[in-house]
């Protein structure tokens, strides 16, 4: 049965999310043959329509306004209840970031349509759809038929596979005239936490620092690891806390949820709700000098003993093997 | 003001969760007040304790439920409605009309706060579904709020950015961790919260029909249990050296 899906943009600044092209990717296989468009809701978003027309969706709608410049969650749903009906979706997928949770239950309220948030997987089960989501903090998972006239679905970043490259041909761009409401909240300032760097929930690796980092000094040989795997320094709560870094960085329940392909918990002792947030990452290496800590229960590879021995020595070795095969990096 | 803070009923975040006859059971703890929920009591009690004002405390489950009514009535709550209905994942859009309408009945209200997410279905939809029900704006995951007059700003966590949002209330706010240090009932406050009333009502007293609002769970179950890990053995040089290889050669990591 044909489907049609629309994706909602997610933004970093002025990128286009990662997020965002793996959930074109499991619309398209999803849409069973029917249209993939693309809400992309901004200021000044010409170049990355282009980048999204081509990424497999059929067409991109574009909603251009000096207003829609940062997070207004309130404009960017009038943007998507008007993309819904103008595509008439059966489906309106966003990611689970700050914006896609707060906007989704919006739509889905207005439609009075259900909604499935924080999806890890997408799949075609005899024509039927079915998502898979965590619940009880990732200890267990339900998995979700989407049948009906229309669901609202938020997506995990690095949980769909990976989109195919194409090359696609070219989705059709149109501008979407949207009367934008009169926004009833006024932002009044953002204090700029995140790092320019690598985006902490779409990282392929993740480096995160816990109480045993000690200070925020002792974070720096895990920025130098991280960087020497192009990946991203996340942090415990426990560090969070104790001032040795931005709460911005913390992992776990109520920080960021990760799905890396490889997360090297340095001096954490890995309390449930740091679990929550990173124990579907798909290799975990944990390092703590106490050898009862139960991060071990989830590593795949345990190293009892002092990180700062171990992260500089890891980094050197990781280091090494680029220069000795540069080209075998991926 | 008179404020209205949604509160649920979940699991113990420290509790075994098993699986019987296809049904996920918590082992041996208590149910507690969903975390966020205690925040948002709390962010209730401060502005009352500021400006002065009447906190109603809401929640829809059952009969269980109810304890998370006495323990935000201990922490200071005045009033409290339990909505006697058994909830599951996926009865979102249920459990939003039926607050919704709890809301409405008052007539007037200023400010409505819940959890940002339930720790047991993580979905968080159900305050904001409220506010789009109640025709009010919302704020997200809010980690500080103040009420001056009828305009209140709150700081909220916008993945790792913090932005200030400003509004005219009524409004609808959820909390995030950071936003205060929910305190403990006292023993005059448990004392006080046994004699107070708690309103009972069902969705049929609110006019919510239940039909249709539910999602269809095709299984529950268990998150794959790992294979037990290698805890690498030698000295320092030595460890390092087997974790890239393991890394490089078995995972293509590197």
């Amino acid at each position: 049965m044909a489907r049609s899906i629309l994706v909602v943009a997610d933004m970093r600044g002025d990128e286009v999310r990662q997020v965002t092209f793996e959930t074109v990717g499991a619309a398209r296989q999803a849409a069973s043959g029917g249209k993939v468009s693309v809400l992309l809701a901004g200021y000044g978003v010409a170049a990355q329509a282009e980048r999204l027309a081509a990424s497999g969706a059929d067409e991109v709608l574009t909603v251009d306004h000096p207003e829609l410049a940062g997070r207004r969650s309130e404009l960017l749903a009038a943007c998507v209840e008007s993309a819904v009906r103008d595509t008439g979706a059966q489906i309106a997928m966003l990611a689970h970031s700050a914006v896609g949770r707060d906007v989704a239950p919006m739509i889905a309220a207005r439609f009075a349509a259900p909604q499935v948030s924080d999806i890890v997987a997408l799949a075609l089960e005899q024509d039927r759809l079915v998502c898979r989501r965590p619940v009880y903090a990732g200890k267990a998972f339900v998995r979700v038929v989407l049948e009906g006239d229309f669901f609202v679905v938020t997506v995990r970043p690095n949980n769909l596979p990976k989109p195919d490259a194409g090359p696609f041909a070219p989705a059709a761009v149109r501008a979407l005239a949207v009367q934008l409401p009169g926004a009833r909240l006024e932002l009044r300032e953002v204090l700029q936490k995140t790092s320019s760097g690598v985006d902490l929930t779409e990282a392929d690796v993740v480096v995160a620092g816990g109480r045993g980092v000690k200070s925020a000094d002792g974070f720096k040989p895990l920025y130098e690891l991280a960087e020497a795997l192009g990946g991203a320094v996340g942090a415990s709560r426990g560090a969070c806390d104790a001032g040795y870094c931005d709460y911005a960085l913390q992992i776990g329940q109520t920080g960021k949820v990760v799905t890396p392909d490889l997360y090297i918990a340095c001096g954490i002792s890995g309390a449930i709700q740091h679990l929550a947030g990173m124990s579907n990452a798909k290799v975990i290496v944990a390092i703590n000098k106490d050898p009862e800590a139960p991060i071990f229960n989830v590593a795949d590879y345990g190293i009892v003993g002092d990180l700062f021995e171990v992260v500089p020595a890891l980094t050197a070795h990781v280091k090494a093997l680029r220069q000795g095969s540069a080209g075998e990096i991926r | 003001m008179d404020i209205v803070v949604c509160v649920k009923q979940t699991f113990d975040t420290e509790a075994k969760i098993s699986l019987a006859e296809g049904d996920l059971r918590s082992d041996g703890s208590e149910p507690i007040m969903n975390p966020y929920d205690e925040y948002a009591v709390e962010a209730a009690i401060r502005l009352k304790e500021a400006s002065g004002g009447q906190i109603t405390v809401v929640t829809v489950g059952p009969e269980k439920a109810q304890d998370v009514l006495r323990t935000a009535l201990a922490m200071g709550a005045d009033e409290a409605v339990w909505v006697d209905e058994e909830t599951s994942f996926g009865s979102e859009r249920l459990v939003s009309e039926a607050l919704a309408a709890v809301i409405r009945r008052r007539g007037s209200f200023d400010l409505v706060l819940a959890g940002n997410q339930a720790v047991d279905d993580g979905s968080g939809q159900v305050a904001v579904r409220t506010a789009e029900l109640l025709g009010i704006a919302h704020i997200g995951a809010a980690t500080g709020l103040s009420v001056t007059g009828t305009r209140l700003t709150a700081q909220r966590d916008a993945d790792g950015d913090v932005e200030v949002l400003e509004g005219e209330l009524p409004l609808l706010v959820t909390a995030q961790q950071g936003l205060n240090e929910p305190r403990y009932p006292s023993l005059i406050g448990i004392r006080k919260a046994a004699k107070k009333p708690i309103e009972r009502v069902t969705l049929e007293d609110l006019g919510v029909a239940s039909a249709g609002a539910q999602l269809e769970i095709a299984d529950v179950a268990l998150a794959p249990g790992k294979a037990a890990g290698v805890i690498l053995q030698g000295d320092t040089p030595q460890r390092v050296q087997e974790l890239v290889a393991a890394l490089r050669d078995t995972h293509k990591l590197l």
